[in-house]
C-alpha cells in the first residue's frame, strides 16, 4: 500500500529525514516511536505534502502512485489521512461544512456523487458516536474552544466520515486523559482496523498501543529506521529507553 | 463636512486614499449628492447594499447621511467588489439611546481601490454604535476604512465600537485604516481595533489534508473572514445572498 524507500528531507536546510525506508501493507498497524527531534513529525508532514518540507531524495508510491508527486488534496482523495498533533482552529468554518465539503470535494475527485445534507449529518451523526462525541460539537467552530481531547476525538471523527485507506496519526494519544485514550483507540481499531486499510501511528508512549495492537514497531532516530521489531519492542522501549534499545 | 460644491481631491484627509483618475473626471454633482434617512423615534430601518457589476465604470460613490431620532435603530451592511473605485461613506448622527450597526466588505484586485469612509455622532446620552469591516484585497488594490466617531459634550454613556481587518491574499495588495476619536464626555466606551494579516498557511494546509483543493479552501477561510461584518444582519436568507456574491468576487483571484 505504501512504500518509503530512502527518503530525505529537509526543513530550511537542514536535514530531518535521512534515507528513510518502510513498507506498509493493507491490513497492517505500524508504530513509530523515537526520541524527540528524530524526525516523527516531519514524516507525518512529508507524507501529507506540507510546503516547506522539502524532500531531497528517495520516494514514495502510495496505491501505485508517486505520493510525492500529488498535492496535499489530491493525496487526500487517493485516501491518505493525516491526524494532526496539534488539530488547527478554523474560527468562523463550522465542522459540519468543513467536513461535508471536504468529503464531497474527494468523492468528486474520485468521480463519485457528492452526499446529500441529509445523508451527510447521518454519516456524520454515527461517527460522532463512535467517538463517544456529542452532535452539537460537531455544529460548532472546527476546533475553536475546544479542550485538547476534544480536538484529538474530533480528528478521530474526521478519520471516521472521511473513511481513508491510510491514516497517519501524528501523536494523536497526546493531551488524552485514559477515558478518552481508550474511546480514541476504540474509535481508531473500529474505523481503521480492516483487511484492506493500513495505519501509521506515531507516538511516544507504550500506552496508546495497549489498545491499539501494532503489528510492527519502528525506531526512528536521527531522521532513519535503526529498529524494527513487533509490538514488544514497545515495552522495551518503554522500560529501557531509546538509548538503551536503538543503541 | 460641507455640501459646497467643490471637487474634493487626495489632499483632502478624507480623500487621500482616493483613486485619482476618478476624481479627476468625476461629476462634481454626483459626488457631493448626499441620500438622507430619517429613522422615527423607537423604529428601526435597515439598509444592504452590495456593488459588484460595473466593472467598465470608473467608480462610484455613494453618500449617506443618517439621523436616528431616539430609542432608534439604524443597520447598514455594504458589499463593494466593483469598479476601479469604490466609496461608501455614511455620516450618523445618533439621538438619546440610539444604536447604528455598521458591516462592510470590500473584495478587490487588480489596481482597484475600495473604501469606506464613516463619521458617526453620538450627539446625546445613551447611543451605541457598532462598526465592523472587512477587506479581502489582491493584486494591487487597496481596501481602506476611515472611522471618526465623536462623541459630544453631555453624550454620557456611549458605547461606540469599530474594528477593522484585513485579508490581503497577495504581495503587493494592501489596506490603510484610520481610526479617529474625539471624545468630550468622560463616562463613555470607545473601542476600536484594527489588523492586517494573510491568508493563514496552516489553516490552509490542514483542509487541504481533508481534501480541500486550494480555491475551495481559500473560500472557505475568506467567507469566514468577512461573515463577521453580517453576523449582526438577523435575515439569514439576505445574508447568505450577499455572503454568496460576494465571494463569487473571489472567482479572479489567485
Amino acid at each position: 500500500m505504501l512504500k518509503i524507500d530512502n527518503l530525505t528531507a529537509e526543513i530550511d536546510g537542514k536535514t530531518i529525514l535521512n534515507g528513510l525506508s518502510l513498507s506498509i501493507n493493507a491490513g497492517e498497524v505500524h508504530a513509530i516511536m523515537g526520541p524527540n527531534g528524530a524526525g516523527k513529525s516531519t514524516l507525518a508532514y512529508v507524507l501529507g505534502g506540507r510546503p516547506g518540507y522539502e524532500v531531497t531524495g528517495g520516494s514514495v508510491s502510495f496505491m501505485g502512485k508517486d505520493l510525492l508527486d500529488l498535492e496535499p488534496h489530491e493525496r487526500a482523495a487517493l485516501g491518505l489521512f493525516l491526524g494532526f498533533q496539534y488539530p488547527v482552529e478554523i474560527p468562523g468554518v463550522s465542522n459540519v461544512q468543513f467536513l461535508r465539503e471536504s468529503l464531497n470535494s474527494q468523492r468528486k475527485a474520485r468521480g463519485e456523487d457528492p452526499l446529500s445534507g441529509g445523508d451527510f449529518l447521518k454519516l456524520a451523526r454515527e461517527k460522532a458516536g463512535l467517538l463517544k462525541m456529542d452532535m452539537e460539537m460537531l455544529k460548532r467552530q472546527v476546533n475553536v474552544g475546544f479542550s485538547g481531547g476534544e480536538k484529538k476525538r474530533a480528528e478521530m471523527v474526521q478519520m471516521g466520515i472521511l473513511d481513508p485507506t491510510f491514516a497517519v496519526l501524528d501523536e494523536t494519544d497526546s493531551g488524552l486523559d485514559i477515558d478518552a485514550l481508550r474511546i480514541v483507540g476504540d474509535g481508531i481499531n473500529a474505523i481503521m482496523r480492516k483487511a484492506d486499510k493500513a495505519v501509521l501511528l506515531i507516538t511516544h508512549y507504550q500506552r496508546l498501543l495497549d489498545y491499539v495492537k501494532p503489528d510492527f514497531v519502528h525506531v526512528l532516530a536521527a531522521g532513519r529506521i535503526v529498529k524494527t521489531g513487533g509490538a514488544e519492542l514497545a515495552h522495551q522501549l518503554e522500560s529501557e529507553g531509546y538509548e538503551a534499545v536503538a543503541a | 463636512m460641507t455640501d459646497l460644491a467643490i471637487l474634493p481631491t487626495t489632499r483632502d484627509e478624507d480623500w487621500r486614499y482616493a483613486d485619482s483618475d476618478f476624481l479627476a473626471s468625476a461629476d462634481l454633482r454626483a459626488i457631493n449628492h448626499w441620500r438622507t434617512i430619517e429613522v422615527p423615534v423607537g423604529e428601526t430601518r435597515a439598509e444592504l447594499r452590495a456593488h459588484f457589476a460595473g466593472e467598465a465604470e470608473l467608480g462610484i460613490t455613494d453618500r449617506l447621511r443618517v439621523l436616528v431620532r431616539k430609542g432608534g435603530r439604524f443597520e447598514g451592511y455594504y458589499a463593494l467588489g466593483g469598479s476601479a473605485y469604490q466609496r461608501i461613506e455614511l455620516e450618523v448622527t445618533l439621538e438619546d439611546g440610539a444604536h447604528f450597526e455598521f458591516g462592510g466588505v470590500t473584495l478587490g484586485g487588480g489596481n482597484k481601490a475600495q473604501e469606506f469612509v464613516t463619521r458617526v455622532i453620538h450627539s446625546q446620552p445613551n447611543g451605541t454604535s457598532n462598526q465592523i469591516v472587512r477587506a479581502v484585497q489582491w493584486g494591487k488594490s487597496t481596501g481602506n476604512f476611515l472611522g471618526r466617531i465623536e462623541v459630544v459634550r453631555g453624550a454620557q454613556k456611549t458605547d461606540a465600537a469599530q474594528n477593522f481587518r484585513a485579508l490581503l491574499l497577495e504581495r503587493g495588495a494592501s489596506a490603510n485604516t484610520k481610526p479617529e476619536l474625539e471624545i468630550f464626555a468622560d463616562d463613555v466606551k470607545c473601542a476600536h481595533g484594527a489588523a492586517i494579516g494573510a491568508l493563514d498557511e496552516t489553516a490552509a494546509f490542514y483542509m487541504a489534508a481533508r481534501g480541500l483543493p486550494p480555491e475551495a479552501a481559500k473560500r472557505l477561510l475568506v467567507q469566514a473572514f468577512i461573515g463577521d461584518a453580517f453576523a449582526a444582519l438577523k435575515d439569514d436568507a439576505a445574508r447568505e445572498s450577499i455572503l454568496d456574491r460576494a465571494l463569487e468576487q473571489l472567482g479572479d483571484a489567485v
